[in-house]
């Protein structure tokens, strides 16, 4: 009895975190390993804390994001992969106990600067959630949103182009011209995450954020998101947090291993998926601890 | 033994199943210390004895005690001689008391005019009470014993108490729903009847589209005016208009707070003001009546003056602001559960796309809560149409046609209170109007609850 629930824990994926390996014993608190930084950064993180109240969920995480890369953040859950992702346009400002320091920069701007407005941040930088959460308006409605709010159109020509060109590069085009004015909550899962992200890309960001895009879809939907986010990275710069790390594989250039809201470990995603520098990163990809 | 005594033996006498029937059914069950040999655990078989016990009995209690009434009834009227028997049905009824009242209290009654036939009816309806009364007992001693024996042999692994338990419950809850159910089909169908016989008297499309109500009836057939007139549409229009002014307090103002509650206060603020909404909504629509009608109406007339216009001191106006504020936290607390559903994913990726927090809730909050509001606001004129305290206090009673809110109007439901209150002919037409305006009242409000009901279930739909 005793001895299989210690071997669940090593090997069950859904058992407790942290539990197996105790951190402090493994480094913790240590620098980063790999390369985070880099010069041609998009955006970059220096010496980032989070806190929900008194809880600290992000522990001075450093961290570059590469122009037109796609950058992919794996780690257990609960490590603080959304809490990061949230912190890059500022979407943690609306959760009110999230308390952020350190600085975060987009082009060489501080993005927490006291002047900073997160309308025009939040037009840069888009983001796409774990749930697709589409408007319950009509499809096109759904895509004209942003640039309603944010003012980008004043004639109805410009507007049909915007939310053409912006299904096009989500590849939902063909699916719904015919049906642009029914209600955007009736597609699918798959078509529903792909409205989010043309959602997004119709206020043309710099950097798209996702958050576990593909983790209410079946296989299949998932495939094509994949296929579309190597077509995106080409205009857009990535940052995906995804619990597959099949996913991270087939889709990111750099990936970021993220541990009890430490960042472990930067480097090539072929690097750390065939050769982890640290002990913990490979723990984690061979299934060590989910 | 007297009817209470029997009921309170009948429980005694179920609780006493239960617990015997129970014990015994555990040491059966558990005898033999290894698996339970009964279908059901030990309690269900004390619980099925007791049902057993006390339900038949109950019922027994109550049939025979309703028609105890009528069999004593009919045994006097016998007893009586021939010629009170000849006496109409209803003179008949006062002998038949008088002959019991007698029979209970001879010496406060009695006297040397007291005719013979009475007094013998007397006697031999104490007989006839003590000998039901007897076999009552008998026959309700006979079942507890025989439900009881019954259930203590049937203690049996192949009898499954735990179904038939919970097949009498089931019934039991049936019977409570089914209670409300006909209750409000008796009252539909009392209305219906009775308007209808008010229809018999006026014509439906006078009373629709009449302009000119004024109720009053002849006392005597040769009066002036001996017949009135009842013509609903100052009623209609008083009742809309007084909602209208209400509704135009309430809904702007709770919606707004609602907003505010649900998307801008912090959590500490909204835990004071939720509940102060909710005092609000507690407060007795009597207390904002003597409001409306002492504060309000004066203010209003007086501030009329000022500016030199004519107010009634009685106006629609006073009647709908005071209905307003009792209506708003209606308003503001159903939006305020429609806004709070409305899903974080939504605002988030409006706020994620650069959206400000006030053009989320323009754009996105609002639109998706739109059907829960509508109905919440419908929901709220119906309690507006139908209120009663506030308008008898503060508007008026006489009838006039106007739209004009420093006026005053009445509305239906002052109407019907003005014409139940005091002593009324059953049948005259003024009484009967009554019911036909209950029933205008009762189909508008039936009305808007259906369709606030329908829209929130498209939303439903929409959502999940
Ligand atoms: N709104 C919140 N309030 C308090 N704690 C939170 C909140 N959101 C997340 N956390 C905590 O912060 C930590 C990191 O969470 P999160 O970033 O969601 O992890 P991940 O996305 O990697 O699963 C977790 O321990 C979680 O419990
Ligand atoms: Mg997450």
């Amino acid at each position: 009895m005793n001895s299989k629930s210690g071997y669940n824990r090593l090997f069950d994926p859904m058992a407790e975190t942290g539990q197996a390996l105790d951190f402090s014993q493994h480094g913790l608190g240590q620098k980063t390993v790999g390369n985070p930084f880099s010069v041609k950064a998009k955006m970059s993180v220096r010496n980032l804390n989070v806190y929900y109240d008194d809880k600290q969920a992000i522990h001075d995480v450093s961290l570059d994001i590469n122009r037109n890369e796609v950058m992919a953040m794996i780690g257990p859950s609960g490590c603080g992969k959304s809490t990061f992702l949230r912190c890059l346009n500022r979407m943690n400002d609306t959760i009110e106990n999230c308390n952020v320091n350190g600085e975060v920069t987009l082009d060489e701007q501080d993005i927490y600067h006291k002047k900073q407005d997160v309308v025009p941040l939040r037009a840069r930088v888009g983001i796409v959630f774990q749930k697709p959460n589409p408007f319950p308006k009509s499809i096109y409605e759904n895509v004209a949103y942003g640039p309603k709010v944010h003012g980008l159109v004043s004639r109805r020509a410009q507007l049909d182009e915007i939310v053409e060109d912006s299904l096009r590069k989500a590849s939902l085009w063909d699916e719904v011209k015919d049906r642009l004015f029914s209600p955007g909550t009736g597609l699918s899962g798959g078509q529903q995450q792909r409205l989010c992200i043309a959602r997004t890309i119709a206020v043309s960001p710099e950097v798209i954020l996702m958050d576990e895009p593909c983790s209410a879809l079946d296989p299949i939907a998932t495939a094509r998101i994949e296929e579309l986010m190597a077509e995106l990275s080409q205009n857009f710069t990535i940052a995906i947090v995804t619990h597959s790390m099949q996913q991270a594989a087939r889709v990111s250039s750099r990936t970021a291993y993220f541990h009890m809201g430490r960042l472990i470990e930067v480097n090539d995603t072929r690097r750390v998926f065939t050769n982890p520098e640290h002990e913990l990163t490979e723990a984690y990809i061979t299934g060590r601890f989910g | 033994m007297k009817t209470p005594t029997l009921i309170i033996l009948t429980l005694l006498c179920a609780a006493g199943a239960y617990i015997l029937v129970r014990n015994r059914a555990s040491d059966i069950a558990y005898r033999a210390g290894k698996k339970p040999a009964l279908h059901s655990l030990p309690y269900y078989y004390g619980m099925l004895s007791a049902l057993w016990c006390a339900l038949p009995c109950l019922l027994i209690v109550f049939v025979w005690t309703v028609l105890d009434d009528y069999a004593v009834h009919a045994a006097i009227v016998n007893l009586l001689p021939e010629s009170v028997q000849a006496l109409p049905a209803s003179e008949i009824d006062l002998v038949v008391n008088t002959v019991i009242n007698l029979a209970l209290y001879p010496n406060a009654l009695l006297s040397s005019s007291t005719p013979d036939y009475l007094i013998q009816a007397g006697q031999d309806y104490l007989r006839w009470q003590q000998l039901s009364q007897l076999s009552l007992t008998v026959v309700v001693l006979v079942s507890l014993f025989l439900a009881f024996s019954l259930c203590w042999a049937r203690i049996k692994p192949k009898v499954k108490a735990r179904q038939q338990v919970e097949r009498i419950f089931q019934w039991a809850l049936l019977l409570c729903a089914s209670i409300a159910i006909l209750t409000t089909i008796g009252i539909v169908l009392s209305v219906l009847f009775e308007s209808l016989r008010f229809f018999q008297s006026v014509s439906f499309f006078e009373f629709i589209f009449g302009t000119h109500w004024s109720p009053q009836t002849a006392l005597r057939i040769d009066q002036v005016g001996a017949s009135g007139a009842f013509g609903a549409v100052p009623l209609f229009v008083g009742t809309l208009l007084i909602s209208f002014i209400a509704m135009l307090i309430a809904v702007p103002v709770g919606l707004m707070s609602a907003i505010y509650l649900s998307e801008y206060a912090t959590p500490q603020l909204r835990a004071i003001v939720k509940p102060m909404l909710e005092i609000l909504a507690g407060i007795p629509s009597v207390v904002y009546g003597f409001f409306a009608a002492l504060t309000v109406a004066p203010f209003i007339r007086q501030s009329g003056g000022f500016l030199g216009l004519e107010v009634s001191s009685e106006s629609a106006l006073a009647a709908g602001l005071v209905m307003g504020v009792m209506i708003i936290p209606f308003v503001s607390s159903l939006s305020d559960d429609v806004l709070k559903a409305v899903p974080q994913s939504l605002r988030d990726g409006s706020l994620g796309l650069g959206a400000t927090q006030s053009e989320t809730i323009k754009r996105v909050v609002i639109p998706a809560a739109l059907p829960g509001i509508v109905s919440g606001v419908l929901l709220a004129a119906s309690r507006a149409i139908g209120e009663t305290m506030i308008v008898v206090m503060a508007a008026g009673l006489a009838a006039h046609l106007t739209v004009n809110p420093l006026e005053s109007v009445t509305t239906i439901t002052v109407q019907i209170v003005t014409l139940l209150v005091g002593d009324q002919e059953f049948d005259s037409p003024k009484t009967l109007s009554a019911f036909a305006l209950g029933l205008m009242l009762f189909t508008v409000t039936l009305a808007l609850n259906y369709v606030a009901l329908y829209v929130v279930r498209q939303y439903r739909e929409e959502y999940e």
